[in-house]
């Protein structure tokens, strides 16, 4: 086994540690990495606010899911069932979830306007419509951002998103952004195989040609860049890696999980929630169902997500971490109420549903109400802003905070979205 | 062609000069002249590049800012490379160009990337480029054959095909999309993936990438916030109607191959001589569409192809050959192609994004943008004329470095941008590709052509994240983010530049017979074409020393923080 695969795990990591404090001179980054070991020695875990988005890459048609509309022409075949929430009813192709959603809350009052997939998802990570002069942060990069300082001892990155990119972290820079990794959890290049002393030589060579650069004030992206290589010695050197290793799992939980990439990318964010991630993103795509969508939800899209999500949801349940995690179920939009001639739906923003639940969201309500057809909401619409807005307040994150875009510009957060006083007690 | 061998006329015209003043003999004709030389030296005699300098300084004026100083020999030298070949000079070049004594060095090395000596080089970074913006990097789609499509690009570029030739021979490509195959036809490759669900995405990207503008959302509604409307996207998309997708089969097998045709269209209504199709309106009623291009120029609605009838009447029209003809004389597609090409030297184009070129976005220099776009129609849209203009302009020449006077030029908060100085920007990871082999001397042993270019695909695979949607939208974590630094920490490409072994770079600069200062001299300007600081020196002493003699390990251990750091990987 060479130097350096030992350093992930713990003892190495001690060993690592030694070697580095005996080097002559430390780089910079080795120096931080070491001074946050130093400063959490004691391994004490204080209670965490954190959340999981389970992103819905395409766009789900919600009225097939969340929001059934059985006699309808638009309602398509699917059967509505009842669920452990009184007067809560979902899809039959659900039905594992039918038995968590009082877990969960449905917010069936999205309207919102962007239809194209980019623009979509970006309004509904970040908030605000894409603009041509800004880039704004999204959900992962804020709640990070925010939440960041409740673990200190966090030596791996606190926006991790699995299978997708996400949105990136915008005007709050890139040591925000993604981590992204497979649902495998494996994370490529992490072993440089030599030894620690060597290590930190390299770096301290490295960090002398950084500094250089940065100091001639040629723009943000030269300091980015050494952010970012701190950052990743902190990371090559931790034993919290160990949390991206779904599949040390007992095959009994994997397989409850369902063994898909979203299934283990469920699991992973439990883990990570476990280790401290305040924000972990899991990414199920396919549901631009321009044709034969019935067919494609109840074979295969809903399966997998029932199984997952119910899985995740009842796992954190067990564990007391629900009250401390919120879970936001969305897309970039929904799907046409109308069924185009190939059996399929097509892209359709304005009346659609999120499922929300943990941390300090109410449990087992519904919010809102479409149209029988359900091509109209028929109550107060909500925005992508408000729902923004009451993922932070269930996170006692406060709608005060005000960011300073690059240029200045005072941003506030969650675009200045109202929160859903229905999914409050 | 009349200016493409730019350096020479240039230096005959010097010659021109001297022999005047031999013959006239007058000395106090000596002021004038030299200052006139002078004044075209700053555009190197080309009315395009003074155009771009004058637009580019009102601009400054306007804001108020002062342009940064120039960059030094070897950053503008490093750019240059960079930004035409797609790699870091090599030590040679590097110190051939600084050696260089010639007013004019300037436009000769730019010559010279352009000529024939690195026309290889030059096709194999253009191929890249545009596989990207034609089909993405993602390796998944089934319908697109990446190496047919490279191919294509690298012989066009190659050649130098006209830009209008070039956008035309795409946009009505037919045959075969796999090289090897009977009918080949490389170019099929931009519009064999996009020709599912009616076209859409063919009709989505050709308006996009040739003409700048964003039609996506008009599939199914008017545009929000430009004068886009539904029956426009319709009326575009009506002219992919006659083209199909054909999958190859050999006797059963399947031969991996797409083979575009037109075919005669008998329209969704059924009568070939007036090809219609129907789209559905947000209420639901229907609404026929013909073929109409985006400024309204109709076209004939038949669905039948060219054909001459048996008294010799001719009839029939081929779509895409019409469609063709209205790109290339449309004022958007040569705006379209500044705005695209001007990005790549600068970082950033007119607008944001580049390939939204709609009324509701207004570009920051609008009259450079369409002057330059007229005189690139000009100049017969040669591709490589305007990168002269571009990479000879004073915005280009300017150092990164922000100074007191012009730190409000950064668009990378959102200003628009006034090119004041050279905007820092990560290498694509092809050029950090290309970059490492040359760095380490690596691409000489390289396979070259296809199957190097297939190698780098698998490399840059592992960068790229598909969103999921029908219409193939992606992303990379190429990005400065913890990947990317985890595999130039420790990925195999780069473990490969900084190995050891026998014959291998580091060796052969260890046994060079060179001092250990002229070694470190020697990575430093591979990588970072300078020389090292004096704590630079110092540190790489003190690795000499940790090393216990042991040269070639220091000097690896010197390579990868090289390599690993900022300034290699940030064009600058």
């Amino acid at each position: 086994m060479s130097a350096s695969s030992r350093l992930i795990d713990g003892m190495s990591r001690r060993h690592f540690m030694s070697h580095a404090a005996g080097a002559a001179a430390l780089a910079a980054p080795a120096t931080a990495f070491t001074n946050s070991i130093l400063a959490n020695a004691a391994d004490l875990k204080k209670r965490h606010k954190s959340a999981i988005l389970l992103w819905m890459g395409g766009g789900p048609s919600t009225m097939d899911i969340w929001d059934l509309k059985p006699g309808a022409a638009t309602g398509g075949p699917f059967k509505p069932i009842s669920t452990s929430a009184d007067g809560i009813q979902i899809c039959e192709h659900m039905p594992l979830m039918a038995q968590q959603m009082h877990h969960m809350s449905l917010v069936r009052s999205m309207s919102t306007r962007e239809a194209d997939h980019m623009r979509g998802r970006y309004y509904m990570h970040t908030g605000y419509v894409p603009n041509p002069n800004v880039e704004h942060p999204s959900y992962g990069a804020v709640i990070a951002h925010e939440l960041a300082d409740q673990v200190p001892d966090l030596e791996i990155p606190p926006f991790v998103s699995v299978g997708s990119g996400s949105v990136g972290p915008g005007f709050l820079g890139m040591s925000w952004s993604p981590f992204v990794v497979d649902s495998n959890g494996n994370v490529r290049n992490l072993d440089m195989g030599i030894d620690p002393t060597r290590l930190s030589q390299r770096l301290e060579m490295l960090s002398a040609i950084e500094e250089k650069f940065i100091g001639e004030k040629r723009g943000a992206s030269s300091d980015d860049h050494a952010k970012v290589l701190s950052k990743t010695v902190k990371l090559m050197t931790s034993d919290q890696m160990e949390s991206f290793k779904v599949m040390k799992e007992p095959k009994d939980v994997q397989d409850r999980y369902g063994n898909t990439g979203f299934g283990r990318g469920c699991l992973m964010a439990r883990r990570l929630v476990e280790q401290g991630v305040p924000f972990v993103e899991v990414d199920l795509g396919g549901w631009d169902n321009h044709a034969d969508i019935f067919k494609t939800l109840s074979d295969n899209k809903l399966p997998e997500l029932d199984k997952a999500m119910a899985a995740l949801v009842s796992d954190l349940a067990e564990r007391g971490l629900l009250d401390d995690t919120a879970i936001i179920w969305m897309g970039e939009f929904s799907r046409t109420p109308n069924i185009n001639g190939n059996g399929g739906r097509d892209h359709w923003a304005r009346s659609w549903s999120v499922a929300v639940g943990g941390a300090g969201f109410k449990r087992g309500v519904v919010v809102g109400e479409t149209s029988s057809d359900g091509k109209e909401v028929v109550t107060e619409p909500y925005s992508a802003q408000d729902l923004m807005a009451s993922v932070l307040k269930s996170l006692d994150i406060s709608l005060e905070t005000t960011f300073t875009a690059k240029n200045g510009r005072p941003m506030k957060i969650a675009n200045a979205g109202k929160v859903i006083k229905e999914l409050f007690a | 062609m009349a200016r493409h061998v730019y350096s020479e006329r240039c230096r005959s015209k010097s010659a021109f000069f001297g022999a005047y003043l031999l013959i006239a003999g007058f000395l106090t004709a000596v002021a004038p002249i030299a200052a006139a030389a002078r004044e075209k030296d700053e555009h190197f005699g080309l009315p395009e590049v003074k155009f771009i300098n004058e637009q580019v300084a009102a601009g400054w004026s306007d804001a108020k800012l002062k342009p940064s100083e120039p960059a030094s020999d070897q950053e503008w030298c490093r750019r240059v490379h960079l930004d035409i070949i797609g790699r870091v000079p090599t030590v040679r070049e590097l110190d051939d160009y600084v050696a260089d004594s010639s007013p004019v060095k300037r436009a000769d090395l730019v010559g010279r990337l352009l000529g024939d000596d690195y026309v290889d080089e030059y096709a194999r970074n253009w191929a890249d480029v545009w596989t990207t913006v034609l089909v993405g990097r993602s390796l998944e789609n089934d319908n697109v054959n990446r190496s047919g499509m490279r191919q294509w690009l690298r012989r066009s570029f190659s050649k130098n095909v006209p830009y209008d030739r070039f956008v035309s021979e795409l946009v009505t490509a037919s045959g075969v999309n796999k090289a090897g195959e009977k009918g080949f036809n490389g170019a099929t490759n931009f519009l064999s993936g996009k020709l599912e669900d009616n076209g859409i995405q063919a009709t989505a990207k050709t308006a996009q990438v040739f003409l700048g503008l964003q039609v996506q959302c008009t599939q199914c509604h008017n545009h929000p916030f430009n004068k886009g409307k539904q029956n426009q996207f319709w009326e575009f998309n009506a002219f992919f109607r006659q083209v199909r997708a054909l999958r190859k089969f050999e006797g059963t097998r399947d031969v991996q191959a797409i083979e575009l045709v037109d075919e005669d269209w008998a329209g969704e209504g059924g009568n070939a001589s007036q090809a219609e199709l129907y789209y559905e309106l947000r209420n639901g009623q229907m609404k026929v569409a013909y073929p109409v291009f985006i400024d309204g120029t109709t076209v004939d609605s038949t669905g039948y192809l060219p054909a001459k009838m048996d008294d010799g009447t001719e009839y029939g029209v081929n779509r895409r050959q019409a469609l063709a003809q209205l790109i290339v004389d449309s004022p958007l597609m040569p705006r379209a192609a500044v705005n695209r090409i001007w990005s790549h030297f600068f970082g950033y184009g007119f607008t944001r994004p580049i390939d939204d070129l709609g009324e509701h976005n207004a570009p920051s220099h609008p009259e450079l943008l369409d002057g330059l776009g007229e005189r690139f129609r000009g100049q017969s849209f040669d591709t490589k004329e305007l990168i002269r203009w571009i990479t000879l302009s004073h915005a280009y020449s300017l150092s990164s470095r922000i100074g007191k006077g012009n730190a409000a030029d950064d668009p990378a908060v959102g200003e628009k941008p006034k090119f004041s100085h050279f905007y820092l920007r990560q290498m694509r990871p092809e050029e950090l590709y290309q970059s490492l082999l040359t760095a380490t001397e690596a691409d000489q042993a390289e396979e070259k052509g296809e199957k190097a270019a297939r190698k780098k695909d698998e490399w840059l695979s592992q960068f790229i994240i598909a969103f999921g949607t029908d219409e193939g939208d992606e992303a990379t974590t190429f990005n400065g983010s913890i990947p990317q630094v985890l595999m130039m920490f420790n990925g195999d490409l780069v473990k490969t530049a900084t190995g050891t072994g026998k014959g291998g770079f580091l060796d052969r600069v260890a046994a060079s017979g060179m001092t250990n200062a002229q070694r470190i001299d020697s990575l430093y300007a591979a990588a970072l074409a300078r020389k090292p600081t004096r704590k630079e020196i110092k540190l790489a002493n003190q690795m000499m020393v940790a090393r216990k003699g042991d040269a070639i390990s220091a000097l690896q251990d010197i390579w990868w923080a090289v390599l690993n750091s900022n300034e290699f990987i940030i064009n600058h």
